[in-house]
C-alpha cells in the first residue's frame, strides 16, 4: 500500500483528524481565548433604527468616563468607505461594492455599527455606550425588494436606484420551448433570510507587534482581508498581519470582515492591545445573512417527461449593503435549473438593496435557494405527469459531455443519476402508517454545486512543505481551518506522498505574515486548491528524495517507494533505508527538502453578459438526498423517519471527515427546510437569539445513512471533488418534497414549519 | 461589591473574587482563566458552556458565580489527558464527532454526565439526553455514535 501504486495508506481511509485530540482535551486556543496584558475591550454602539438620518453624535460624556480609552465614529476612520471592484477583500464587483466601517450620515440597517468604544473593562464599555448621544431622524426605509424596485421608492444608499445588478442566461427560444410542451408547471417559491449560527460568535484580539505591524488574531475565513484593513487605515498592506487560529464554525458568515477593522482601528489609534467579542444578538443582527429570494419558475414538459422549456425569474434581497450579493446572484443564475437538461432556458435575476440586515455568503452561496425551487419544480412536474419523481429526473439529468444552459460542457465526472438511484434504494419502501392522523411521505432532491471560485477570478493557492532532519514534516499554508478538516487534509496528503504518518506532520496555517497565502476558506475551495498546492510541493520533495536515494543505492528510481518512514527498494529489500537516513544524506548533499508550490485554478474570461454564455465554474459536485417523514395532521409536526444521502466525492481524502461533511451539510440544510428564518418588523430583527431563532437539535434529526461514489473525476488532489457546500444544498427540497408527498398538497415557501404544514393541509 | 468563593476546579482548589450577578461562565473564563469553557450565547440556549458541577451538567452561563461556592467543577481539562483520556474523549476523537470543536467542550461534558445517570442508553435516549447541546457542524450523527460507543466501552 503506497502512494506509488495508488493503493493509499492514508488517503480515503477513515481517520481521526490530526486536530481532534487538541480540541477534545480543551487545548485549542480559539480567537476569543487570548488575553493580552493591558488589553482594552471593544464594543460597538449599534443603530436601533433600520433607516435613519444621523443628525449628530455626541461622544463627549462617554469619553469623559473613567476607564474609557477612546470612542470612535465615522469621522475618526482614515478611510471609512472603501470601494472594491474585484477581489475578495470586503465587497465585490464586476460592480462596485461599498464597505463602510461605521455608519455615516445615514443608517441603513438595524444593528449597523455607529460608534465603537474601547475601555478597560467590558462593563465600562457598556456604561460608555449608554452615554453616547445619537440624534436620529427616522426615515421611511424600504423592506421589500419588489417595493424597492418601484419608481420613487425610498433609496437605501446614495445611488439613484436600489438595483444592485442583474444577469440573464438564454438558451434557445423559450417561447418555442413552451409551444412544444404538453404541460406547463408554474410556481412561485420564496425563501427567507437565514443565519449561519456557528457556535463561536465573532471574536478576536489585536496588538501592535514589536515590529510595529498591526496584528489581528480573529475568527475569520479570510485572513487576506489584511489588504482591506490596511486600506481602511491608510497604511501599507505589509503593515497589517492577520492570524486565524482554529475557527469555531464559519459557513460563509466569517467571509466578510467582522471584528477585524474595529480592532485594527483601536490599535492604530491607541497603540494598545484590544479584544472584541460579539454577543449572539450582535451576531444575529449585524453580520451578513443568506439572501431571501422570490423565485418564479415556469417549466414546460412533454408527455413522455422531457423538459423542453425552463423560465426562471429571481428577485434577491441584498439587504442594506452590497457585499457579495452580485456574485451570489451569479451563482444562482448559472445554477438556476440545476443538474437537468432543457431544450430552452431563459433566466433573469436581480438583486436589490433594502433596509434589512445585509445579505452575503452562506454555505451554498446562492445554490441553496435555487435548489429548493428547481427541485420542488421537478416534483411538481413529475406529479403533473403522473410520473415517479426519480423516473422523471432520470429522463432529464445532465451527464458528462452535456452542456449547461450557459454553453459550458461538463467535462468531468457527472454522477447525479447514480446518486439519485442510490438514495431511493437506500430509502427503501415507504413505511406504512398505523395511525389515521399520521401521514407518511418520501421525497428526494439532487443538486449541482460548484467547488472552487469562479474561473474569471484566476484563483491561486500556495503551500510550503519541508522535511526536518528527523524525518518529521512541516507544512506552512495560509489556510483558515473552520472545522471541516482543512489543515488535517493537508497533513493527510503530505503524509501519503512522503511515506510518513499524519502524526508526523505539523501544519502551520492562517497567518498572513508567516504562511504562504492560500486564499479564502470559502467556495468549497480549500481541499481543491491548497490540497493541490500541497500535493505539488510534496511531490517535488518526494522526487528529490527518490532521486538522491536512487543515486546512493545505485538502483533505478522506478524501483523506489516511500512507505512507513522507509525508502523501499522493491527488487532488493535488503537495501531499504530509513527515511531519516535518506533525509540526512540529502541535507549533507545540499538537496532541497522544501518546496513552495503554487496551484493555479483553470482561468477563463468573464461570461458574456448579453447572453449569459461562458464558463463560470471549473467543476461541480453532484449528489442527492432522500427523506422519509411522518406528518402529524393534528399538529403539523413533520418528524423525520429516515435521512439518506449520496455524493460523488471524487476521492474522499479522509472517509470519516467526508462523511461528517455530508451529514453536517444535510442537517445544516434541513434547518433551512423545516424551521429557520430571520423575522423582521420593518428591518428590526424579531428573533435575535437562539431561543427564538431555532436550529436543529439532536431531537429533530433522525439516524442518517451516508454513501459515497468515488469517481476519481474531480479536479482536486487524487481526483477529489469538494463537499463542504454541496452537501447542504438539497436538504430543504428533499424534506419539503417528502412533506408534500405525505400531505398531498404543495408547500412553496420556506421554512415548512408545522404552522406552514397545517396551513397547507387546511388549504387542500 | 465582590464576593469571594472557593471552588474545586478539576481537582484544584481555587479562590475567586466574583460579582453578585456574575455568571459562573464568566468566573471560569475570566477569573479562573479556564478558557476551555466556551461561550456560545450567554443565554442558556446552546449548551456550549456546559460544565459538570457536583456531578450535574449545567449551563455555566445560567449559574450565578456566588452560588457555585463550595462546589466541584469539571471542565474538559479535568476529564483526561492525551495519555489517559476519558472513554468519552477517546470516542469523540475516534468516531469523528469533532469538527470545528467549539461545541465539543459542552458536548463531551453533557455526554459524560448523561452516561453517569444512564450508563446503557438507547440511541433515542442519547438524542433526548443531548438535546440541550447545539452543534452546527456534524448533524449529530457522529456525536451519537461516539456516546453510544463510549457507553458500550464503559460496560
Amino acid at each position: 500500500m503506497s502512494y506509488k501504486d495508488k493503493n493509499f495508506r492514508i488517503i480515503g481511509k477513515p481517520m481521526p483528524r490530526h486536530d481532534a485530540w487538541e480540541k477534545v482535551l480543551g487545548k485549542t486556543n480559539y480567537a476569543g481565548d487570548n488575553e493580552i496584558p493591558g488589553m482594552l475591550y471593544v464594543k460597538a454602539l449599534r443603530s436601533a433604527h433600520a433607516a435613519a438620518k444621523l443628525v449628530s453624535i455626541d461622544t463627549s460624556a462617554a469619553e469623559a468616563l473613567a476607564g474609557v480609552e477612546i470612542v470612535l465614529t465615522a469621522k475618526d476612520v482614515p478611510n471609512n468607505e472603501t470601494v472594491t471592484k474585484f477581489g475578495q477583500t470586503h465587497t465585490v464587483g464586476g460592480f462596485e461594492g461599498l464597505y463602510r466601517v461605521l455608519a455615516d450620515k445615514k443608517v441603513r440597517f438595524y444593528g449597523e455599527a455607529v460608534a465603537i468604544v474601547a475601555a478597560e473593562t467590558p462593563e465600562i464599555c457598556d456604561e460608555a455606550l449608554k452615554l453616547i448621544k445619537v440624534e436620529y431622524e427616522e426615515l421611511e426605509g424600504v423592506f421589500d425588494p419588489a417595493e424597492a424596485l418601484k419608481p420613487g421608492a425610498y433609496l437605501v444608499g446614495e445611488d439613484d436606484t436600489n438595483l444592485v445588478c442583474q444577469y440573464k442566461v438564454r438558451k434557445g427560444n423559450v417561447e418555442e420551448g413552451f409551444a412544444k410542451a404538453d404541460l406547463i408547471i408554474e410556481n412561485t417559491y420564496t425563501v427567507p433570510q437565514v443565519d449561519h449560527i456557528y457556535m463561536e460568535p465573532e471574536c478576536g484580539t489585536a496588538w501592535l507587534g514589536e515590529d510595529g505591524v498591526i496584528t489581528i488574531r480573529a475568527s475569520t475565513q479570510v485572513i487576506e482581508h489584511f489588504r482591506g484593513i490596511a486600506e481602511v487605515l491608510g497604511i501599507a498592506q505589509n503593515r497589517v498581519r492577520v492570524i486565524a487560529p482554529m475557527v469555531g464554525g464559519g459557513f460563509g458568515g466569517k467571509e466578510d470582515i467582522t471584528v477585524e477593522t474595529y480592532l485594527a482601528l483601536v490599535v492604530f489609534k491607541t497603540g494598545k492591545p484590544c479584544a472584541m467579542t460579539w454577543t449572539r444578538e450582535e451576531s444575529l443582527i449585524s453580520h451578513g445573512k443568506r439572501h431571501a429570494y422570490t423565485m418564479e419558475y415556469k417549466t414546460g414538459v412533454t408527455k413522455d417527461g422531457k423538459i423542453v422549456a425552463q423560465q426562471v425569474d429571481i428577485l434577491s434581497d441584498a439587504g442594506a449593503y452590497v457585499y457579495l450579493s452580485p456574485w451570489i446572484l451569479l451563482y444562482s443564475t448559472v445554477k438556476a435549473v440545476g443538474p437537468y437538461d432543457s431544450e430552452t432556458v431563459k433566466v433573469d435575476t436581480r438583486t436589490v438593496l433594502t433596509n434589512n440586515t445585509f445579505a452575503s455568503a452562506n454555505r451554498g452561496f446562492g445554490g441553496a435557494q435555487v435548489c429548493f425551487a428547481y427541485e420542488r419544480q421537478m416534483n411538481e412536474a413529475a406529479k403533473a405527469l403522473g410520473m415517479d419523481p426519480l423516473e422523471f429526473r432520470r429522463k432529464n439529468y445532465l451527464h458528462k459531455g452535456d452542456a449547461l444552459a450557459t454553453g459550458r460542457v461538463l467535462e468531468n465526472a457527472v454522477e447525479t443519476e447514480a446518486t439519485g438511484i442510490k438514495v431511493m434504494e437506500m430509502l427503501g419502501e415507504k413505511t406504512i402508517s398505523d395511525k389515521p392522523n399520521i401521514l407518511i411521505g418520501q421525497g428526494m432532491a439532487s443538486s449541482m454545486m460548484s467547488y472552487g471560485r469562479m474561473t474569471f477570478l484566476h484563483d491561486t493557492s500556495r503551500s510550503y512543505v519541508s522535511i526536518e532532519l528527523d524525518g518529521s514534516v512541516v507544512i506552512r499554508c495560509g489556510v483558515q481551518d473552520i472545522g471541516c478538516g482543512q489543515t488535517s487534509s493537508l497533513a493527510s496528503i503530505a503524509a501519503e506522498v512522503l511515506g510518513v504518518d499524519m502524526d508526523d506532520v505539523t501544519v502551520y496555517f492562517g497567518d498572513t505574515s508567516l504562511t504562504p497565502l492560500a486564499g479564502t476558506t470559502t467556495a468549497t475551495r480549500m481541499l481543491y486548491m491548497s490540497g493541490n498546492a500541497t500535493l505539488k510541493a510534496s511531490k517535488a520533495i518526494r522526487e528529490n528524495l527518490l532521486t538522491t536515494a536512487a543515486k546512493y543505492l545505485e538502483v533505478s528510481i522506478e524501483e523506489l517507494d516511500l512507505i512507513d518512514h522507509q525508502v523501499i527498494v522493491e527488487s532488493a529489500p535488503e537495501k531499504n533505508m530509513p527515511l531519516q537516513q535518506l533525509v540526512k544524506i540529502c541535507a549533507s548533499d545540499g538537496v532541497e527538502l522544501f518546496n513552495l508550490a503554487q496551484f493555479n485554478a483553470p482561468a477563463r474570461e468573464f461570461m458574456d453578459f448579453t447572453s449569459g454564455q461562458g464558463q463560470v465554474f471549473a467543476d461541480f459536485t453532484f449528489g442527492s438526498h432522500a427523506v422519509e417523514v411522518a406528518v402529524n395532521t393534528d399538529t403539523g409536526e413533520a418528524k423525520l423517519l429516515k435521512y439518506v444521502s449520496c455524493y460523488d466525492a471524487g476521492q474522499a481524502v479522509n472517509k470519516l471527515s467526508a462523511e461528517g461533511q455530508i451529514e453536517g451539510g444535510a442537517i445544516y440544510g434541513l434547518g433551512y427546510g423545516m424551521m429557520e428564518g430571520i423575522k423582521y418588523d420593518k428591518g428590526k430583527t424579531l428573533n435575535p437569539n437562539l431561543a427564538t431563532y431555532l436550529i436543529p437539535t439532536t431531537m429533530d434529526v433522525p439516524e442518517m445513512q451516508t454513501d459515497m461514489i468515488e469517481s476519481g473525476g474531480g479536479l482536486g488532489p487524487f481526483g477529489a471533488k469538494g463537499l463542504g457546500e454541496p452537501s447542504s444544498v438539497p436538504s430543504a427540497p428533499a424534506f419539503v418534497n417528502a412533506v408534500c408527498d405525505a400531505i398531498g398538497a404543495p408547500i412553496n415557501d420556506l421554512p415548512a414549519s408545522p404552522e406552514a404544514i397545517l396551513k397547507a393541509l387546511n388549504n387542500k | 461589591m465582590s464576593i469571594q468563593i472557593e471552588i474545586t476546579l478539576n481537582g484544584k482548589l481555587k479562590k475567586l473574587e466574583v460579582g453578585p450577578t456574575q455568571s459562573l461562565l464568566s468566573a471560569l473564563r475570566d477569573g479562573a482563566k479556564a478558557k476551555e469553557v466556551k461561550d456560545g450565547c450567554s443565554d442558556g440556549d446552546c449548551g456550549v458552556c456546559t460544565v459538570i458541577m457536583d456531578g450535574k451538567a449545567v449551563n455555566s452561563c445560567l449559574v450565578l458565580a456566588p452560588s457555585a461556592d463550595g462546589t466541584e467543577i469539571t471542565t474538559l481539562k479535568g476529564l483526561g489527558t492525551k495519555e489517559n483520556p476519558s472513554a468519552m474523549q477517546e470516542a469523540f476523537v475516534n468516531c469523528g464527532a469533532i469538527q470545528c470543536g467549539y461545541c465539543t467542550a459542552g458536548m463531551v461534558l453533557s455526554a459524560t454526565a448523561f452516561l453517569e445517570k444512564n450508563p446503557s442508553p438507547s440511541r433515542d435516549e442519547i438524542r433526548e439526553g443531548m438535546s440541550g447541546n447545539l452543534c452546527r457542524c456534524t448533524g449529530y450523527q457522529k456525536i451519537v455514535d461516539a456516546i453510544d460507543s463510549a457507553a458500550k466501552k464503559q460496560q
